[in-house]
C-alpha cells in the first residue's frame, strides 16, 4: 500500500480550475519529484496534500487522497493538526519569507516537537539543535537563539528543514526547496535534504521545475503541463526514453558538458494561464509534433506498465 | 536595546532645539515690539526698560534665545500677562488634567481600537466586521469636538448620566476619554484590521498552518503579535494626534489641562502663556513618539539592529 | 482624456462614489448660490424669534439671536469650502514644488527639505495650525494659512517619495541618457505621472482641512461674528446646549456629511484610478 494515493485530484479555485485530474502515489521511503513550469499547478498539489488549500480559498475534490491508509477527504480539522507537522511536513518555496521574522529561528523548530511530541522547553532545544547539527548547520547552539535576518538563505532554508523534520514525519513535501537559493547552494541544499530523507526512509515529494535536481535526486517523475499530468514513470526509463514530447523538451532544457555554446534549447512560448488554456491537449500550441488530434481531443492518460502518458503520439512523429 | 534608545534621544535634541526656536520666535514674529506681549499693559518705563536688561531684548536674537533657553532650563518661562502669575506655575497646575485625560484616553483607544480591530479581521466582510468598520469610519470622520458636544448632550442633558463639564469627579472624565479616544480607536482599529488580513497571507503563517497549530493560536499568538508592529508605529506618529484631541476636547468639557489654558491665552494673546503650553505640548509629542519607537524595538528585533 | 472621463465614469457609477457625488454637488451648490438659495440673510437678527426649535418658518430653527439656522449653515457652506479648497490648494502647491525639488535634485537641499518635513510630521495639524495663529493672529486668512502649512509636509512627502520612485523609471532614464534637461524631465516626464496620488491626497485633506477650520472657528480662533461658519456656529451654541441643541447638531451634521462625502468619494477614485499603494509610498 503507498503512503500517499492521490486519484483524480482536482483544485478549484473560484471559477478556475487550476488542476485537473491528478493521480500519483508515493510509496513509503520514495522520493517523487513533481515536475513543471510555473503556473502548471505543482504548488497547489502541494498545498492540497496538506490539507491547506482553504486558506488560499481553494476546494480540492479526488476520488481517492489518502494518506497511510486514512482517506483524508473526510478529515476533520483537528485531525488535520494532528497530521500536520507530525506525520507530513511542508518544506515551501522561498526561505526568506517562510521564518518568522519576530522570533528566534530554534524556538521555531522547537515549536514543532513541543506541540506534537509533548517535549519540555529545555528536550525541544536540545533535539531542535542536534536537527540542526545533522543538517551541518555551523554552531548550531549559536544559531539557535538568532533571527532569521541574521542568517543567510542557505542557513535558513536548513532551519526550514529541520523544522520539517522535528516531528519525525512520514513524509515531507517540498515545494521548489531551492528557487529563491543562489544557485551555488541550490545543488547542496537538495543533497542535505535528501539525505536526510533516505537516513530516515521517510517519503519525499519534491516539487520542481529543474529536471537536473530530478535527475539528481529522484526516485520516480511526474511531468505536470498547464494543471494536468502528461507523464509518469521512473527517473531512469523518463530520461532514457521520454515519451511525451513535452518531457523530452525538459530535458533538453538541461545544460551538457560538452555542450556547444548556443545550442542550448528552450522551449518556445510559455505555459497558457488558467484563464485560457487552449482546447485538446494543452501542450499543442507549443508542441513541436502537434497534428490536428491534438488540438480537438485532449489525449487520454495510458497507463502502459510503469509508465504514464498522455499524448496522442507518444511515440513522435519522427519515431513513428 | 540601550544603545538604540539613546539614539533615539540624541535624534530628538535637534528637533528639541528646532521646536523651541520656533516657539520662541512666536513673539518675535507677531507684528509689534515684542516687549508688548511679554509685559503686562500700563507698565512704566523704567518697567521696561528693566525688563529689557533682564530679557536681553537689545541683544541679538540668538542670544535672546540663548537667555530663554537658561531660563528655561532653571523653569523659568517667564509671567503670564492676564493671570498674572508665573507660566510655569500655570503649567504645572494644569499638566496633571492634560496628563491623566491624555493617558486613558490612550489606554482607552490602544485596547479597544484593537480589540475592534482584531474582531472585524477575523470576521472578515462578515456582519460584525462591517457595524464595527462602519462606527469607525463614522468616529474618525466626524469632528471630535461636536462628537464630544453630542455625548455630552446624549448622557449629560438627555440622560442625565455624567456631569456635563468640569473636572471634579472620576465620573467627569469618562465622556472626555470617550471624545479623545474614538478618534484613536478608529486609527488603530483599522490599522489592526488591514495589518492583521496582511499579515495572515504571509508565507510563515502559512507554515505555522502546515506545523499543525490551531487557526486560534495561530491568530492571537503569531498573527496579532505581527500586527502589533504597524499598531506601534502608527501609535508613536499619532501619540501626537491623540494628545491634540486632548487639546481641544478639554476645551469642548471646560475641563482644566494645558489644551484649555493654550486657546484662552490664544483669545486673550498672553503670548508667555502660549509659548509655555505651546513647548509642554511639543516635549510630550516627542516623548510620546520616543516612548513608540522604544516599544517597537522591543517588540522587532530588526529594528534594534538597525536593519530596517 | 478618454482615459480620464472612464475614471471619472467609474467613481460615479459606483453606489458610493455617485452617492457622494451628489452630495458634494449640493455643498458645492450651496456655497456658489448661498446668496439666492437661502431663505434669510445669514445675519438678520430677530432676538424675539431666539433659540426657536425647526419649524415652517425656520426649517432648522434659530440660534440666540434669532437668525435662520438653515441660511447660516448654507452660508456656513461658502466659508468652509472656501477655506478648505484654497488652503489645500496653497498646500499641494507648496508641497509638490518642495516635494519635487527635493526628491528630483536630491543633495543637502533634500536633506534640509526631509529634515523640516519629518520634524513637522509628528506634530499634530491642529497643534501647527495655533502655533501660526498665535504668530498671525485669529481670523479667516490665517486659519487659511495655518491650515496650508499644516498640511504641507503631507504633500511635500508624498510628492517626494512620488519623484524618486519615477525618477529611476525607464522612460525617466532614456530621457535624460538622450540629453534632456532637468526641467524638461521634471515637469513632462515625472510631475505629469506624480500628480495624480497627490491630487487625490490633495482632495482627501480637505476633508481635514474643513474639520480643522471648523475646530479653530469653535475656538473662536476662525472666522469673527457675523461671519457664517459651521464652526463658529457650534461655539456660540454651546451656551445654549440645553435650550436649543439643534445649534449644535445642524452645522456639526453638516461637517459630517461633507467631510464623509469627501472621504467616500477619494476612496471610490482611489480605486478607479488604482493608486491605492502609491498613496501609501508618503
Amino acid at each position: 500500500m503507498p503512503l500517499l494515493a492521490v486519484r483524480d485530484l482536482s483544485v478549484t479555485i473560484g471559477p478556475v480550475q487550476p488542476l485537473d485530474r491528478l493521480s500519483f502515489t508515493i510509496d513509503r521511503g520514495e522520493i517523487l519529484a513533481v515536475v513543471g513550469e510555473s503556473g502548471s499547478g505543482k504548488s497547489l498539489t502541494a498545498m492540497a496534500v496538506m490539507g491547506l488549500l482553504p486558506l488560499i480559498g481553494g476546494k480540492a475534490s479526488a476520488t481517492e487522497l489518502s494518506f497511510a491508509g486514512q482517506d483524508l477527504r473526510s478529515l476533520r480539522d483537528r485531525d488535520w493538526r494532528a497530521l500536520r507537522g507530525r506525520r507530513m511536513a511542508l518544506i515551501t518555496q522561498n526561505p526568506m519569507t517562510s521564518l518568522d521574522p519576530i522570533i528566534p529561528v530554534g524556538r521555531q523548530i522547537d515549536q514543532v516537537s513541543i506541540l506534537h511530541l509533548g517535549f519540555d522547553a529545555p528536550r525541544a532545544r536540545a533535539r531542535s539543535i542536534e536537527l540542526m547539527e545533522q543538517l551541518r548547520i555551523p554552531e548550531a547552539s549559536a544559531v539557535h537563539g538568532q533571527y532569521p535576518h541574521q542568517l543567510s538563505g542557505g542557513m535558513k532554508q536548513r532551519i526550514v528543514i529541520a523544522m520539517a523534520l522535528a516531528a519525525d514525519p512520514e513524509l515531507i513535501v517540498a515545494d521548489e526547496p531551492t528557487t529563491a537559493l543562489d544557485v551555488t547552494i541550490q545543488a547542496q541544499i537538495i543533497q542535505i535534504m535528501v539525505e536526510a530523507a533516505r537516513a530516515r526512509g521517510l517519503a519525499l515529494m519534491l516539487i520542481t521545475h529543474d529536471m537536473g535536481v530530478v535527475a539528481q535526486a529522484a526516485d520516480r517523475v511526474a511531468v505536470l503541463y498547464a494543471g494536468r499530468l502528461v507523464e509518469a514513470d521512473r527517473v531512469g526509463p523518463i530520461f532514457g526514453q521520454p515519451r511525451h514530447p513535452y518531457t523530452r523538451d525538459l530535458i533538453a532544457c538541461i545544460p551538457r558538458e560538452g555542450q556547444a555554446p548556443g545550442t542550448l534549447r528552450g522551449i518556445p512560448g510559455s505555459v497558457p494561464g488558467v484563464f485560457n488554456y487552449p482546447a485538446g491537449c494543452r501542450f499543442h500550441p507549443r508542441c513541436r509534433e502537434a497534428q490536428g488530434l491534438c488540438a480537438a481531443e485532449v489525449p487520454p492518460l495510458r497507463q502502459e506498465g510503469p509508465r504514464a502518458v498522455a499524448c496522442h503520439f507518444p511515440n513522435g512523429a519522427a519515431h513513428g | 536595546m540601550l544603545d538604540y534608545i539613546l539614539r533615539r534621544l540624541l535624534f530628538l535634541v535637534p528637533v528639541f532645539f528646532a521646536v523651541s526656536f520656533i516657539i520662541f520666535m512666536i513673539i518675535h514674529l507677531v507684528p509689534g515690539d515684542p516687549i508688548d506681549h511679554i509685559l503686562q499693559v500700563g507698565s512704566t518705563a523704567e518697567q521696561r526698560a528693566a525688563f529689557t536688561a533682564r530679557y536681553g531684548l537689545d541683544k541679538p536674537l540668538l542670544a535672546q534665545y540663548g537667555i530663554w533657553l537658561t531660563k528655561l532650563a532653571a523653569g523659568d518661562l517667564g509671567e503670564a500677562i492676564i493671570l498674572r502669575q508665573p507660566v510655569t506655575d500655570l503649567i504645572l497646575q494644569n499638566l496633571p488634567h492634560s496628563l491623566t485625560l491624555g493617558s486613558l484616553a490612550l489606554v482607552f483607544s490602544t485596547f479597544v481600537g484593537i480589540a475592534a480591530g482584531a474582531i472585524a479581521a477575523l470576521n472578515r466582510n462578515g456582519w460584525t466586521d462591517r457595524s464595527v468598520m462602519t462606527v469607525i469610519l463614522f468616529g474618525s470622520t466626524v469632528p471630535s469636538f461636536w462628537l464630544g458636544l453630542l455625548l455630552i448632550l446624549l448622557f449629560a442633558v438627555q440622560l442625565e448620566w455624567l456631569p456635563v463639564s468640569g473636572a471634579r469627579s472620576a465620573a467627569s472624565l469618562v465622556l472626555p476619554v470617550l471624545t479623545v479616544g474614538l478618534g484613536g480607536v478608529a486609527l488603530i482599529a483599522r490599522v489592526t484590521r488591514a495589518a492583521m488580513l496582511d499579515i495572515a497571507r504571509r508565507d510563515f503563517i502559512l507554515m505555522l498552518h502546515a506545523k499543525g497549530l490551531s487557526p486560534w493560536r495561530i491568530h492571537l499568538r503569531h498573527v496579532l503579535r505581527h500586527a502589533m508592529l504597524p499598531v506601534v508605529t502608527i501609535l508613536g506618529l499619532r501619540i501626537g494626534w491623540i494628545l491634540g484631541g486632548a487639546v481641544t476636547i478639554e476645551y469642548v468639557f471646560a475641563r482644566p489641562g494645558l489644551g484649555s489654558l493654550l486657546i484662552t491665552s490664544l483669545g486673550q494673546r498672553d503670548y508667555p502663556v502660549v509659548q509655555g503650553c505651546l513647548l509642554m505640548l511639543a516635549i510630550a509629542v516627542m516623548l510620546g513618539t520616543l516612548l513608540g519607537d522604544i516599544v517597537q524595538a522591543a517588540m522587532d528585533p530588526r529594528i534594534r539592529e538597525g536593519a530596517r | 482624456m478618454a482615459a480620464n472621463r472612464s475614471v471619472l465614469a467609474r467613481t460615479l457609477l459606483t453606489p458610493r462614489g455617485g452617492i457622494a457625488a451628489g452630495f458634494l454637488a449640493v455643498t458645492v451648490a450651496c456655497a456658489l448660490l448661498s446668496p439666492w438659495i437661502a431663505p434669510y440673510a445669514y445675519d438678520l437678527q430677530n432676538l424675539s424669534q431666539a433659540n426657536r426649535e425647526p419649524s415652517a418658518l425656520h426649517w432648522l430653527g434659530t440660534d440666540e439671536f434669532g437668525r435662520d439656522l438653515l441660511s447660516r449653515i448654507i452660508w456656513g457652506a461658502r466659508t468652509s469650502l472656501a477655506v478648505g479648497v484654497t488652503s489645500i490648494a496653497a498646500s499641494v502647491i507648496c508641497g509638490m514644488t518642495l516635494g519635487a525639488a527635493a526628491g528630483y535634485f536630491g543633495g543637502a537641499f533634500d536633506r534640509a527639505v526631509t529634515a523640516v518635513v519629518d520634524l513637522t510630521w509628528s506634530f499634530p495639524e491642529i497643534l501647527i495650525a495655533l502655533i501660526f495663529v498665535a504668530i498671525i493672529g485669529p481670523g479667516l486668512n490665517s486659519t487659511a494659512i495655518a491650515i496650508a502649512i499644516g498640511y504641507l509636509a503631507q504633500f511635500t512627502r508624498l510628492t517626494r517619495a512620488q519623484v524618486m520612485a519615477l525618477k529611476t523609471e525607464t522612460y525617466v532614464e532614456a530621457t535624460i541618457s538622450l540629453g534632456a534637461g532637468h526641467l524638461y524631465v521634471l515637469f513632462r516626464r515625472i510631475l505629469p505621472n506624480a500628480l495624480t496620488p497627490v491630487v487625490v491626497a490633495g482632495m482627501l485633506a480637505t476633508g481635514d482641512a474643513i474639520i480643522l477650520e471648523a475646530t479653530l472657528g469653535f475656538f473662536g480662533l476662525g472666522a469673527q461674528p457675523p461671519t457664517p461658519s459651521w464652526g463658529a456656529m457650534m461655539s456660540s451654541g454651546t451656551a445654549q446646549i440645553f435650550i436649543a441643541p439643534w445649534i449644535i447638531i445642524f452645522p456639526g451634521l453638516a461637517i459630517a456629511a461633507t467631510v464623509i462625502a469627501i472621504n467616500q468619494f477619494g476612496d471610490a477614485l482611489i480605486d478607479a484610478l488604482d493608486i491605492r499603494g502609491r498613496l501609501r509610498e508618503g
